[in-house]
């Protein structure tokens, strides 16, 4: 058990690794910060003192260096643009953030997985193919779309709903909307099939063959099953919760870590950049740690692999 | 005596497909019967249609009596009550017949406490005398382990302790020894056999085996494409088989004393559910087939005591019979 979550934990460190490294290389390679935030009419004595004091001029190696160095002081380094802490920058947009993607990802479980198993236990039916045609529609509408179809309906037509800003919870509704209708759609869709796959099942019909009733058989016998590979999903979209909604955010001008993340790309804000991609990389992994950890708790068969790996 | 299940006319059809085209079976109390046949002769879907175990799409009429009540199209809480309880079913695969992430403990138990009422303290005590009683060594600690920790042999037994958690009056045996080793297969069936003495237990042994069929059953019946063919006490439908089916099946058996001599295949193949000849589905295959046999099915009737054939060239089928063993 210790070796597999030690051998998991490498793993996960070596994916921020590369995650940092490649985010490091490509913003260095595809643009120059002095220029974009000076703007291409400064004086070019002014330009090298701005790259001189970021450290911009030094061999890229020789950055990268520096910049592990500081990462391993805990130090994430400055905003360009104000001088601030990039980290605090950042962790200032967090709870903007959460405003939409927490309550998104409670409504995707709430109206997805039972979605999903209702489809699964009725399937054929009218409901089921209405629940399927509706989780194709919102996981192959992009959610820019959908966002747009609902600002054209509940803001612009209606006029029920403010079409962007942070000055209320009512301008949080259409966010939180765009962002559940596609993840409940993605996971109606892989709970309905792992629902499905489980159902079909020997032990399944064994139940039924002792007599379980059939409410029974599928609440002790078949979720149980099922949640194997739907954990999978929630998982990945846990680790989606800090910068999911960057398309969403950008529509909506909400105040949060995916618009601060557009901003400064476009910018070339290294730090705050880097700083963004840390802490969703640090997220992603740590989600598919819980994960791991759930799946070697749901299934008893993987516990054992895990105690002999 | 009242027969204790009694199936008429079962029929059942999947999307239109006739799979099983009225089957006529009954059985007594205590009685051990072998139903064999080919894979997909609709030896598992008899009894899977007669419990309400098929999925919902499958098409279902006849009548399945059990102590004379009807019990095809009863309602669920009420098959719930047979299921398990008066009657109750293994399976070929056990590997994959129990389930993977809960205890033996909770499948066990739960058996118990929805057939017998009880909990706590008896439950347990119960579960480790029916393991113990299935041969399942050092119970007690094995309660809470996992399918997959045990063997296949040993699931099988979990799996017979389970159907008999509920004292049924019925056991169905679907294949209970395919997926197991020859050493196996022979302990399962010795455990079968001694627990059905013990208990006064009737029990469906469903297999393609013959020779497991014939050491282990009172009574045998043969099935061909969704019908019962034959039926016969297992002695004597081995000694002197009378539909050219069974025949050709106990053909197909090597014997064990004797000149070695050539086996004898039957020829063709199982017409396809979806296009099944008019008349008799063996008519294709058989050597005896006259004119008449393409025309309507025969019914099974009786030939002798205890003995009942579906073929109209039943009289010339043994005579052909009679005939070789003179030679």
């Amino acid at each position: 058990m210790g070796r597999y979550f030690a051998i998991r934990i490498g793993r996960a460190m070596l994916t921020i690794v590369l995650v940092v490294t490649f985010a490091f290389v490509v913003l260095r390679l595809s643009g120059d910060p002095s220029l974009m935030i000076l703007g291409p009419e400064a004086p070019p004595e002014v330009l090298a003192a701005f790259r001189k004091a970021w450290g911009l001029d030094d061999p890229i190696w020789m950055q990268y260096l520096d910049y592990f160095g500081a990462i391993a002081k805990g130090e994430l380094g400055r905003s360009m643009r104000d001088g601030r802490p990039a980290i605090q920058l950042v962790l200032e947009r967090i709870p903007a953030t959460l405003a939409l993607t927490l309550p998104a990802f409670a409504f995707k479980v709430a109206l997805g997985i039972p979605a999903g198993i209702y489809a699964a236990l009725h399937r054929g039916s009218a409901i089921d193919r209405a629940v399927m045609t509706a989780a194709v529609a919102g996981f192959t509408v992009p959610s820019f779309v959908l966002a747009l179809l609902l600002v054209l309906v509940f803001a612009v037509q209606l006029g029920w709903l403010p079409s962007g800003g942070q000055d209320s919870w009512r301008h949080a509704i259409l966010p939180i909307a765009t962002l559940s209708l596609g993840g409940a759609a993605v996971l109606a869709r892989f709970t309905r099939s792992a629902m499905l796959e489980v159902l079909g099942q020997p032990y399944i019909r064994t139940a039924s063959a002792k007599g379980v009733p059939w409410r029974k058989v599928v609440t002790s016998h078949a979720l149980p099953n099922a949640a194997i590979p739907t954990v999978t999903i929630l998982g990945f979209m846990v680790g989606t919760l800090i910068a999911g909604a960057v398309v969403v955010e950008s529509v909506f001008s909400w105040p949060g870590v995916g618009r601060l993340l557009v901003v400064a790309v476009a910018n070339r804000d290294l730090a705050v950049v880097q700083c963004i991609l840390l802490l969703v990389a640090l997220t992603m992994v740590t989600s598919n740690l819980i994960v791991d950890f759930l799946y070697g708790f749901l299934d008893p068969r993987l516990r054992m692999k895990g105690a002999h790996a | 005596m009242p027969p204790l299940v009694s199936i008429e006319g079962l029929s059942v059809a999947f999307n239109g497909v006739p799979v099983l085209r009225g089957v006529d079976l009954k059985l007594q109390k205590g009685e051990a019967l072998g139903l064999v046949g080919e894979s997909g002769s609709g030896k598992s879907v008899t009894w899977l249609a007669a419990l309400g175990l098929l999925p919902r799409h499958a098409q279902v009429s006849g009548s399945v009596r059990l102590d004379g009540r009807e019990i095809l199209g009863a309602g669920e809480a009420e098959l719930d009550r047979v299921r398990g309880g008066r009657v109750a079913m293994i399976f070929q695969d056990p590997a994959s017949a129990l389930n993977p992430v809960l205890t033996i403990r909770r499948q066990l138990c739960e058996t118990l406490a929805l057939h017998r009422g009880l909990s706590g303290a008896a439950v347990k005590a119960e579960a480790l005398r029916l393991l113990d009683l299935v041969g399942i060594p050092d119970a007690a600690r094995r309660l809470s382990a996992y399918p997959h920790e045990f063997s296949g042999g040993q699931v099988q037994r979990i799996m017979i302790a389970m159907a008999l958690a509920g004292n049924p009056d019925l056991l169905i045996a679907d294949e209970p020894t395919t997926a197991l080793d020859a050493t196996i297969q022979a302990q399962i069936l010795e455990l079968l056999s001694s627990i059905r003495r013990e208990m006064g237990m009737a029990m469906v042994l469903i297999s393609h085996d013959l020779g497991v069929v014939a050491e282990n059953c009172d009574r045998v019946a043969v099935m061909y494409a969704g019908r019962i063919v034959e039926e016969a006490p297992s002695n004597q439908l081995f000694a002197d088989p009378v539909h050219p089916y069974a025949q050709g099946l106990i053909g197909a058996l090597p014997p064990l004393d004797g000149p070695r001599r050539r086996l004898i295949a039957i020829p063709g193949t199982v017409p396809d559910p979806a296009s099944m000849p008019d008349g008799c589905a063996f008519a294709p295959r058989c050597a005896l087939a006259a004119e008449p046999c393409r025309h309507a099915a025969p019914s099974l009737a009786p030939v002798a005591d205890n003995r009942a054939v579906a073929c109209i060239r039943a009289e010339a089928s043994r005579r052909a019979l009679l005939g070789m063993a003179a030679e």
